[in-house]
């Protein structure tokens, strides 16, 4: 049966009764800027005794290296791509989220299934096979949408890391060129965030302004989640 | 829960013939599947043939997973859905919309029974399947417990494989009895599918010869007005004509 913890149909064999801390996820598209705060967010928490721990998009033990693969050799059709997606995190959930808000941690979590929402979306035109993939999430106390818009969004990218093959959806031939495709791409999963955050109350703000105003806004959102929760003091801090 | 019939109970609209085979291990189904394989090609047909678990991409994946006892019941799902997708994308739906026969050793039906089995939600890895196509015949091997356990014992094999048994389910320490108990819950699981999904229950304990014999029997009555399509054949009849012209001389 569904549980309200659950985003969908749950995991059965869990009881999410027991967690007792908060599940904070940091949305938005590549280029935003929110590894950078959610370091500043961490530290910030720590201070006040909080034992946080981190965890982002492809980063766990058992698929990181797969995706990686896959990726590299551009042979991923829709369903599988979503699906090494799903598995990343369901592994994450399982081995690292669920345990640590058992323990009473907060959880940052950087990017969310909503991204993976938006990618398939913007793939296929279809929400329902992806949400119901899905249903196994826990559903965050809190999310944060880091929002831009594509023009200076093209801008950083191309100052920072350079635009990539997947980051610009070269896989669905959107545009002749990676500027063009990068473009088309993320306005698609920009305006697909946009339709997700009316529909799952995401707080937006707005990924321009200087990172100071910004971390002064997500501070803003997080503190009133964090109200009836103690800092876990004397507990270890864990990370990665 | 609204809508517990997501599954497509449609026919396929590809000119090609999709044939698969469930049953759990020491069923048998391998046995049957090969040499239904032989025996379609000995007719002329050109077959595509997959296995579960089986493609490149998350193979070495579940091997590691499975290697370092890490995988959950739902990332353990997910990957062999993963592999599914692969498959049924670079393997199964190519030969199928060129007019093809592929046969597939396990198919989704496999996760709907050992999935659950394992702990994740029945409408769950429905929904998850939901892009999977509905094969054009589906056979399910029915086989009783004790006679799977017999043949695996007396097999090649030699042992039970860890996962198999469902050792991850803490059933029982000694391994039979877990493989006993843990493939006597997949067996419940498929006798519900069967109904279900409308699989062709085969009774597995007979000989192979019989069951084989009722299975080609069944395949062929399947693919009465199927036209077999195959790249190769008018290249080969070029070159036997060469070959004629010049032994003649």
């Amino acid at each position: 049966m569904a549980d309200a913890r659950f985003f969908g149909d749950g995991l059965k064999y869990l009881d999410p009764s027991d967690l007792k801390g908060k599940l904070i996820a940091i949305e938005g598209t590549d280029g935003v800027g929110r590894s950078t705060h959610i370091e500043m967010l961490q530290e910030w928490l720590e201070v006040q005794g909080y034992g946080v721990m981190t965890t982002g998009w492809t980063r766990s033990n058992l698929m990181s290296k797969t995706i990686e693969m896959a990726k590299a050799g551009n042979i991923v059709d829709r369903w599988s791509l979503s699906l090494l997606y799903a598995t990343d995190f369901a592994d994450r959930l399982e081995h690292q989220i669920i345990p640590a808000l058992r323990s009473g941690f907060v959880v940052l979590t950087d990017r969310y299934i909503y991204t993976a929402f938006a990618r398939d979306f913007v793939r296929s035109a279809d929400r329902t096979w992806i949400r119901d993939v899905f249903g196994f999430a826990l559903i965050p106390d809190l999310v944060c949408y880091l929002r831009i818009d594509v023009e200076t969004l093209a801008l950083r990218v191309i100052e920072t890391t350079g635009m990539n093959y997947w980051e610009s959806g070269m896989d669905l031939r959107l545009g002749g060129d990676l500027y063009d495709s990068f473009k088309k791409y993320q306005s698609l999963l920009i305006e697909e965030f946009d339709k997700m955050a009316m529909e799952f109350r995401f707080n937006v703000v707005d990924a321009r302004k200087s990172p100071e105003e910004i971390q002064d806004e997500l501070r803003g959102y997080i503190l009133p989640v964090l109200q009836n929760h103690k800092p876990t003091i004397g507990t270890e801090t864990a990370s990665s | 829960m609204t809508e517990p019939h997501i599954l497509k109970t449609a026919p396929h609209p590809h000119p090609g013939k999709l044939i698969i085979v469930e049953g759990i291990d020491g069923s048998g189904k391998s046995t049957q599947l090969q040499l239904l394989h032989k025996w379609l090609e000995s007719k002329g047909h050109r077959v595509f043939f997959t296995e579960w678990n089986s493609s490149t991409l998350v193979k070495e994946t579940t091997k590691r997973g499975k290697k370092s006892k890490s995988l959950t019941p739902t990332t353990f799902s997910l990957l062999h859905a993963t592999d599914f997708a692969s498959r049924l994308y670079h393997q199964i739906l190519p030969p199928l919309k060129a007019g093809m026969l592929v046969l597939a050793d396990r198919y989704m039906y496999t996760a709907f029974a050992r999935d659950v089995v394992r702990g994740v939600a029945n409408e769950w890895v429905r929904k998850l399947y939901a892009f999977a196509i509905k094969p054009d015949m589906a056979f399910y091997f029915k086989v009783p417990i004790e006679i799977a356990i017999s043949r695996l014992s007396r097999g090649t094999r030699g042992h039970f494989k860890y996962y198999e048994a469902g050792m991850d389910m803490d059933l029982s320490p000694d391994i039979t009895e877990s493989f006993r108990l843990f493939q006597s819950r997949i067996l419940a699981e498929y006798d519900k599918i069967v109904d279900e999904c409308g699989l062709l229950t085969m009774d597995a304990t007979q000989d192979i010869e019989t069951q084989q014999e009722h299975m080609r029997a069944l395949v062929e009555e399947a693919l009465h007005g199927y036209k077999p399509k195959r790249g190769t054949y008018g290249r080969r009849t070029l070159f036997w004509r060469r070959f004629e012209v010049s032994r003649s001389e």
